[in-house]
């Protein structure tokens, strides 16, 4: 994926492109808010991530011209601003998700990979298809090896999340967010729970486990196990 | 100019000196206006005095003649305070009367009007000559009888009126200039000790309170209005800075735990994965800093009351439903219940993402504190109903409880029990229900659900 980085912080810059890039992107620096807005007009980036706060130019400026010009490249909003209405504020804009510094490379990693896929046919198909596990979104009904699963309302969204971004680490922020609309962050492991239940569930009594912890950053269902986690893009990263 | 410099620039002087203009004014308008009446009512009674003698003498002469009328006149002239009167025969001598030297051009006037001329009396003091007013009749023969009243009383009248209205201006320029003097000293006394205690205020000591004199007067109002003022302000700067003290404990106590390790570590040296151990734990120190400040400045955005344009109306059973549905696994994994009873709606105007956070806040205390003693199992009871203009959302468990003494610094801003303080997580949870409570206008309370801590989020009916 390519990938604009727009950043006035030099140093958190270049290590988030270095990261981007050991785990397999090509990562691009803008280091301020016009320079920006310029290498965004060229429009080959797959997802930008830009700060809120940048010299010359306002970040989400750049994404309300983006938008009227029709330019549906997804946005990832990084800020230190971290309120309920700030975070609307980003999303009015034109921001597709918003985060809030500082923040986990793992949790910018699987935010940024769920935002490239969201114009992707994922969103239109009807049925999701990890391994034997079949989620059909119209019916809502689940069918592992052919065997129907009953699931709770809840447990059925928290899967068909994980499985529209089957492959993709997806963290436990991003769960809370996307399947209870909760923009904070409970004390308690609330998610693992929920995340155990649903494992219990679709796994129990299966040889080959498809919902996967990935240590120090989320969870992610697939067929074989995690072989790129975040927890090892990390490590290489992090050097 | 000095000390009299600001007593003339007092409020109270300038009153003082529009009220005496206007007063000298009204004095001196109501002196002239009564003199002028005054003197006009006597001319007029004059004037028909002398009309009604000429008459009567007049008569008299028809009846005697010429005789008659002398011995007529000769008797009114002897009456004390008598009128004047005077006959002349046609060449001016005076045949009879008690006015001395008349002017002779005033008896060439016979045409019946009144004149005012100067005499000089017969009787007592010759030498000064009077005011009067005068009436000239022709008879036959060439004789002249002239009647006229002294108005010299009038105008010692109107002298004494003009004098006495003197007086009283002067009288009331003095009495105003010295109760100004008082009045304004006291007034600017009174105003220079609230601006002393200002610049004291102003100097940082921000104990000390305006001087209440206790006569109910607009200056104890003043006052009154005043130190509450900086009653208020004194607690918010006492806040302020428990605040900046609880931040820099909760702060600086995780961040120096985290600097030790680190220096302990690297002191020690080791293998890679002890290094990657202690990064790890250095990590997860910084997560727990970044929540801590997190919630401070949630807090902090909260009492500024800045995310009030979020809100929305809301059914706060379909929140309670929401967040039963999110710990309810948690809570039987603990091995736990978790009850929801609640009245629907519950209509109410807020953020449901703070709301739902204080419910989180509070169930998630209700996991940590609320465990009970002996081997009973944890029960935590959500309930919804509505109690009056306000709608109670209460959190109960079935734990030790906070006892009564530290509720109240359990839900202060920032206060937190020592025990709270020393475990994993922000710690600030309460303090955040109470923020969030507030900024929907409503409050939170503690109470004892016997065994175990019940905790109520009131908040306002929409």
């Amino acid at each position: 994926m390519r990938i604009l980085v727009i950043e006035d912080d030099s140093e958190a810059a270049a290590y988030l492109v270095k990261a981007l890039d050991e785990v397999g992107h090509v990562a691009e620096h803008a280091a301020d808010g016009e320079a920006g807005a310029f290498m965004a007009e060229e429009g080959v980036f797959d997802v930008l991530i830009v700060d809120r706060m940048l010299p010359k130019r306002d970040g989400l400026s750049i994404i309300e011209d983006m938008r009227h010009r029709g330019d549906h490249t997804p946005v990832l909003v990084l800020s230190a601003l971290g309120q309920v209405d700030d975070r609307v504020r980003g999303l009015r804009a034109g921001g597709d998700d918003y985060l809030t510094k500082p923040y986990a490379f793992t949790e910018l990693l699987a935010r940024v990979e769920a935002l490239a896929r969201r114009n992707r046919p994922a969103d239109v198909e009807t049925t999701y298809r990890v391994g034997d596990l079949v989620l059909d979104r119209l019916s809502h009904t689940v069918t592992r090896a052919d065997t129907e699963i009953p699931l709770q309302p809840r447990e059925f969204r928290l899967l068909e999340y994980l499985m529209r971004n089957a492959g993709q680490v997806v963290t436990r922020t991003m769960l809370l967010e996307n399947v209870w609309d909760y923009h904070f962050d409970p004390q308690t492991n609330v998610i693992d729970v929920h995340v155990s239940r649903l494992r219990g569930k679709i796994d129990k009594g299966f040889d080959k486990p498809l919902l996967h912890t990935v240590r120090g950053a989320g969870y992610m269902i697939r067929e074989a196990g995690p072989e790129r986690g975040g927890e090892a893009a990390w490590a290489r990263s992090g050097g | 100019m000095g000390a009299l410099g600001r007593l003339i620039r007092t409020t109270a002087f300038k009153l003082s000196l529009v009220y005496l203009v206007v007063f000298s004014g009204l004095t001196l308008f109501l002196t002239a206006y009564i003199a002028n009446n005054t003197a006009e009512l006597l001319d007029s009674q004059i004037t028909e005095t002398i009309d009604s003698e000429i008459n009567s003498l007049s008569d008299q002469y028809e009846r005697g003649g010429l005789r008659q009328l002398v011995s007529a006149v000769d008797l009114r002239s002897r009456r004390p305070g008598a009128s004047l009167y005077l006959v002349a025969d046609s060449s001016g001598r005076t045949v009879v009367g008690n006015v001395a030297d008349p002017p002779l051009s005033i008896l060439g006037l016979s045409n019946g009007d009144t004149t005012s001329v100067t005499y000089q009396r017969l009787d007592g003091d010759t030498g000064r000559r009077y005011d009067a007013v005068v009436r000239v009749f022709a008879l036959p023969g060439g004789f002249k009888l002239l009647v006229g009243r002294d108005v010299s009383e009038i105008g010692q009248l109107r002298s004494l009126i003009f004098g006495a209205s003197r007086y009283a201006i002067i009288i009331m320029v003095l009495t105003g200039f010295i109760s100004w003097f008082f009045v304004g000293r006291s007034v600017l006394k009174r105003v220079e000790n609230m601006a002393e205690t200002s610049r004291r205020l102003m100097s940082g000591d921000l104990t000390h309170r305006l001087a209440v004199k206790g006569s109910h007067d607009e200056f104890d109002n003043l006052a009154l209005s005043l130190n509450e003022m900086l009653d208020r302000i004194e607690a918010l700067m006492t806040g302020l800075q428990e605040v900046s003290d609880n931040i820099a404990h909760d702060l600086k106590t995780p961040l120096n735990r985290l600097r030790a390790r680190l220096e302990e570590t690297l002191r020690r040296g080791g293998e890679v994965e002890d290094y990657r151990e202690a990064i790890a734990s250095a990590m997860e120190e910084a997560d727990n800093l970044i929540r801590i400040f997190d919630a401070l400045l949630k807090i902090a955005r909260m009492e500024a009351g800045s995310s009030g344009d979020s809100f929305e109306p809301l059914d706060a059973a379909d929140i309670l439903d929401e967040i039963v549905e999110l710990y309810e696994p948690v809570v039987e994994d603990a091995g736990g219940r978790l009850t929801l009873e609640t009245a629907r709606p519950l209509p109410l105007k807020g953020n449901r993402t703070l709301l739902s956070q204080a419910l989180s806040n509070l169930i998630d205390n209700a996991i940590k504190y609320g465990q009970p003693e002996g081997g009973e199992g944890l029960s935590i009871a959500l309930a919804g109903a509505v109690d009056g203009e306000e709608i109670c959302l209460t959190v109960t468990d079935n734990g030790p409880g906070i006892p009564e003494a530290d509720r109240q610094k359990a839900l202060s801003r920032f206060g937190r029990l020592d025990e709270a303080r020393s475990r994993q997580g922000s710690g600030l949870g309460l303090s955040l229900v109470a923020a969030v409570a507030r900024l929907h206008g409503g409050r939170v309370t503690l109470g004892d659900s016997e065994p175990g801590l019940k905790a109520s989020l009131y908040l306002p009916k929409a």
